[in-house]
C-alpha cells in the first residue's frame, strides 16, 4: 500500500513537471528576446583585468597586500574629482592613517574637507555645520536621496564605502568602468540610444548617468606620477577597494600563521593516528 | 554501551569515583565517545563527517554568540551594524567570515554525512530514527540559515526573504494570513527582522539538543559501517578512544585548514556581492538568488511553471517541501534488507545518478530562470521524485545484491567483498540483531 502511495505521488509530481517542460519548451520557441536584450548582449564588454598588488606573486593573493603609494593617489583622485558626488559614508578620516598618511595630513584632510559635518549650534541649539574631525566619517554629499537625484539628472550616485565589494569582480569592474567610456560605436541601433545618458559598454544597462570622469593630468599626483586616464583608473579602483574592505592585510596575515599552525597541527594529528591505529586492520 | 563487549567505566582516581557515584558524566563520556563505545573497525574517512558537523555548529554558536553582541537587530541600523564589525569591532571581520562561510561549511559537511547515510544505506533499521533526526535537524538548519541571512540587511537578505516568505501565500484561503503572521506585518520590515533575529538566536540550541537526541539514538545499535554488515562479535569493533579519537583529530585538522583557506584568503566566494548594498525596498535586484545550499531545492520549485488544477506556484512549494519531507521515508521506500550500495550495483548506479541529479539542480538554481535552465532543472527534478518515489522501491524489490560477507572482521581480513558468503544476505536483514544485545 505504502509502496503504491509513493509510486502515485510520484507520477503526479512527474506529470505536472512534464506539462510544465512542454507548455515552456512551446513559449520558448515563439519567443524573442526583446530588442533591448539583444542589444546589451551584444555591445556589453566584460571587465578588463588588472595586475592588481593585492594580487601577489601568480595571481595567487596569498602574500599580495595593498601598494599605499596607490591608494594615496587614489584618495586624491577620490577627493579631487569622485567627491563631489559620491559619499563614503562607511569609512571615517582616522583610517586613512591606515594608508600612510600622518596624524597632521588627516587632520589637514579632515578640517579642509569640502562638506562639513552636522551638528548643533551650542549657543542657540539650532542646526548648524562644523569642520570635521579625525574621529568623524567622511560626511554624506547630499542631505538626502531627493536632493542627490536632483542634482543628476534623476540618478543617484551610489555611496562608494562598499562599492568594490558590491560588484562582482568588483576591482577589475571599478577600473573598467570609470576608463571605459567609448564614443558610440556606429552600428548601434538608433532605437536604444538613452537620451541625457552616456554610452559606457562595461555598464550593465550600457547606458550610464554618469558622464565621463577622467581625462589626462586631470589631478597632479604628489608624487609626480603622471596622472594618465589608466593610471587613475587604476589608483582609484585599489583605493576604493582598501575602502570596502581595510582589513584585507590583516586578515590575510593572519590567515598565513593559522594556515601554517593548521598544516602543523594536521600532520602531528596524521603521525599520531597512524601510530594509535598501528596494531589494527581495518 | 552497545556492546556487551564495550568496556564499562572505572573511575581511575578518588576525585572520578566521588564524582561519578554522585553525578556520572564522566561515564556518560566514556560510553559515548570514550573507550566505552565501540565501533565497526571498518568505517572509513566519510565517518568524520559527524563529529565535523558537530564541530561547524560549535563553531556558528560561539562566532554567532559574539556577532549578537555587536550586532543591532533594526532596519535602521543593521546593515551599518554589520560594517562596524567588520570595520571597528577587534576581529569583528574574522568573527563575520567565521560565521557567514561556517553556515556554507556546515552545509557542506552535512551535504556529505548526508551522502554517506545514502550510500551505505545507514537509514534503515535499526537506525531509522537516527536518520529521521538527522533530517529534522536538516530542516532546523536551513530555516535557521534562511534567517541568518536576512540579519545583515542586505538586498539579498532582504528580496530573498519577500521572496521566499511571499511562497506561503500559494496555500489556498489562509495563505496571506500566514505570511503576515510570519512577517509581522504585511511586508519584510522591522517587525520581520526582530523576530527572525530572535529565532536565529534560537534554532541553534533546538538543532544541539536534536543533535544530543541523534547521538543517543545511534549509541543504541552502533554505527553503521561501508559494508552495512551488522556488527556480530568483539572482533568486528574497536573502542572509540583512541583510535576514532585520533583518527577524528586529524579530520578536524584538514577541516579547519580547507575551512581557513576560505575564510582568510576568499570570504566573499560563497556569498553574494549584492548583498553588500543595503536593503531597499524600492529596487528589486536583477536576479534574485538564494545561498547556494538551496540552489537544489530553489531549483525544484521554480521548475513547477504550469497551473495544473493547483497554481504552478503552489505545486513548486509542495513539490520543494516533498523533496525534503520524502526522506523521512526513505527507510521504508528502500525495502532491500542490504545496506550499503557495495553490494547493490543496480541501487549504487541510480545513486550515482542521483548525485549528478542534485549537483544539476544546483546549478539550475543558482542561473537565472530562463531556458535552457528551466527545462534542465525541470528534467531534473522529474528524475529526483523518480528516484525516491519510483525507481529506489522498484530496484529494492527486484535487484540481485551481490554476496555480502559474513562479517566485518571477515571483510576487513579478505580485504574482497566479492570473497564473502552469500549466506550473509538473510543475516543482515532488517530484522537481523547484532550478536550481543545492548547493555541496556
Ligand atoms: C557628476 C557627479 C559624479 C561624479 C563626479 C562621479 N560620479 Fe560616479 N556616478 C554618478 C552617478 C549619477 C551615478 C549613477 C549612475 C547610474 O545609475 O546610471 C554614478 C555611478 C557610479 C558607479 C556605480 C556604477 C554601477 O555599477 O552601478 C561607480 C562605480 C562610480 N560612479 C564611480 C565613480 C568614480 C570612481 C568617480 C571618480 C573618479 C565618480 N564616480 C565620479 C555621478 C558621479
Amino acid at each position: 500500500m505504502f509502496r503504491f502511495i509513493s509510486y502515485a505521488i510520484g507520477a503526479t509530481f512527474i506529470f505536472v513537471l512534464i506539462l510544465a517542460g512542454y507548455t515552456d519548451l512551446k513559449a520558448a520557441a515563439d519567443a524573442e528576446t526583446s530588442e533591448s536584450d539583444q542589444v546589451r548582449e551584444e555591445y556589453h564588454k566584460y571587465n578588463k583585468s588588472v595586475d592588481w598588488s593585492w594580487n601577489g606573486n601568480m595571481g595567487l593573493g596569498v602574500f599580495g597586500g595593498f601598494d599605499n603609494q596607490q591608494l594615496q593617489r587614489g584618495f586624491q583622485v577620490y577627493k579631487d574629482v569622485c567627491s563631489g558626488c559620491h559619499s563614503l559614508k562607511r569609512v571615517a578620516f582616522r583610517n586613512l592613517q591606515e594608508i600612510g598618511f600622518n596624524e597632521a595630513e588627516v587632520k589637514q584632510i579632515a578640517t579642509d574637507w569640502v562638506v562639513e559635518v552636522p551638528s548643533i549650534n551650542p549657543d542657540t541649539g539650532e542646526a548648524d555645520t562644523r569642520p570635521a574631525t579625525l574621529a568623524d566619517k567622511f560626511p554624506e554629499v547630499y542631505p538626502n536621496e531627493i536632493a542627490a537625484r536632483a542634482a543628476n539628472n534623476n540618478a543617484l550616485p551610489p555611496d562608494m564605502s562598499l562599492i568594490a565589494k558590491s560588484r562582482p569582480d568588483g576591482s577589475n569592474y571599478l577600473y573598467s568602468l570609470i576608463t571605459g567610456y567609448e564614443p558610440v560605436p556606429a552600428s548601434f541601433p538608433e532605437s536604444q540610444k538613452q537620451e541625457g545618458l552616456n554610452y559606457n559598454p562595461h555598464f550593465h544597462s550600457l547606458w550610464i548617468a554618469m558622464p565621463p570622469q577622467l581625462s589626462d593630468g586631470l589631478v597632479e599626483y604628489a608624487d609626480g606620477t603622471p596622472a594618465t586616464i589608466d593610471q587613475m583608473g587604476k589608483d582609484v579602483a585599489a583605493f576604493l577597494t582598501w575602502a570596502a574592505e581595510p582589513k584585507m592585510e590583516e586578515r590575510k596575515q593572519a590567515g598565513i600563521g593559522t594556515i601554517i599552525f593548521l598544516l602543523i597541527f594536521t600532520g602531528l594529528a596524521y603521525i599520531a593516528y597512524r601510530r594509535v591505529w598501528a596494531d589494527q586492520k581495518h | 554501551m552497545s556492546f556487551g563487549w564495550s568496556k564499562p567505566y572505572e573511575p581511575t582516581s578518588a576525585l572520578g569515583k566521588w564524582f561519578d557515584e554522585r553525578l556520572p558524566v564522566p561515564r556518560l563520556v566514556h560510553g559515548s565517545l570514550g573507550g566505552g563505545y565501540e565501533v565497526p573497525r571498518n568505517i572509513n574517512y566519510f565517518y568524520n563527517f559527524g563529529v565535523l558537523a558537530g564541530l561547524a555548529l560549535v563553531i556558528q554558536i560561539v562566532t554567532g554568540v559574539v556577532l549578537a553582541m555587536h550586532y543591532a537587530a533594526n532596519t535602521e541600523v543593521a546593515f551599518s551594524s554589520v560594517e562596524h564589525i567588520m570595520r571597528d569591532v577587534n576581529y569583528g571581520w574574522l568573527m563575520r567570515y567565521m560565521h557567514a562561510n561556517g553556515a556554507s561549511f556546515f552545509f557542506i559537511v552535512v551535504y556529505v554525512h548526508m551522502w554517506r547515510g545514502l550510500y551505505y544505506g545507514s537509514y534503515k533499521a535499526p537506525r531509522e530514527l537516527v536518520w529521521m533526526l538527522g533530517v529534522v535537524i536538516f530542516l532546523l538548519m536551513m530555516a535557521t540559515a534562511f534567517m541568518g541571512y536576512v540579519l545583515p540587511w542586505g538586498q539579498m537578505s532582504f528580496w530573498g526573504a519577500t521572496v521566499i516568505t511571499n511562497l506561503f501565500s500559494a496555500i489556498p484561503v489562509v495563505g496571506d494570513a500566514i505570511v503576515t503572521f510570519l512577517l509581522g506585518g504585511f511586508a519584510v520590515d522591522n517587525a520581520t527582522l526582530n523576530r527572525f533575529f530572535s529565532l536565529h538566536f534560537l534554532l541553534p540550541f533546538i538543532i544541539a539538543g536534536v543533535v544530543m537526541l541523534k547521538i543517543w539514538s545511534l549509541h543504541i545499535p552502533g554505527s553503521n559501517n561501508p559494508t552495512g554488515v551488522e556488527v556480530k562479535g568483539p572482533a568486528d569493533t574497536i573502542p572509540f578512544h583512541p583510535y576514532f579519537t585520533a583518527k577524528d583529530l586529524f579530520g578536524v585538522g584538514v577541516y579547519l585548514t580547507i575551512f581557513s583557506i576560505f575564510l582568510f584568503f576568499m570570504p566573499n566566494f560563497l556569498g553574494h556581492p549584492d548583498n553588500y548594498i543595503e536593503a531597499n525596498a524600492l529596487a528589486t535586484p536583477e536576479h534574485i538568488v538564494p545561498e547556494w545550499y538551496f540552489w537544489p531545492f530553489y531549483a525544484i520549485l521554480r521548475a513547477f511553471t504550469f497551473d495544473f488544477i493547483l497554481e504552478a506556484k503552489l505545486w513548486g512549494v509542495v513539490a520543494m517541501v516533498s523533496a525534503i519531507v520524502l526522506l523521512f521515508f526513505l527507510p521504508w521506500l528502500d525495502s532491500s534488507p542490504v545496506k550499503s550500495m557495495r553490494y547493490r550495483p543496480k541501487a549504487r548506479m541510480w545513486t550515482y545518478v542521483l548525485l549528478a541529479d542534485i549537483l544539476i539542480l544546483s546549478w539550475c538554481g543558482g542561473a537565472v530562470a530562463e531556458q535552457p535552465y528551466i527545462i534542465i532543472s525541470q528534467i531534473a527534478a522529474i528524475y529526483y521524485f523518480a528516484h525516491f518515489l519510483i525507481i529506489l522501491p522498484l530496484v529494492s524489490r527486484t535487484e540481485t545484491p551481490l554476496p555480502l560477507p559474513a562479517s566485518i572482521s571477515e571483510a576487513v581480513l579478505k580485504g574482497d567483498a566479492s570473497t564473502g558468503a552469500p549466506a550473509g544476505i538473510t543475516d543482515t536483514g532488517r530484522n537481523a540483531a547484532p550478536t550481543a544485545q545492548p547493555a541496556e
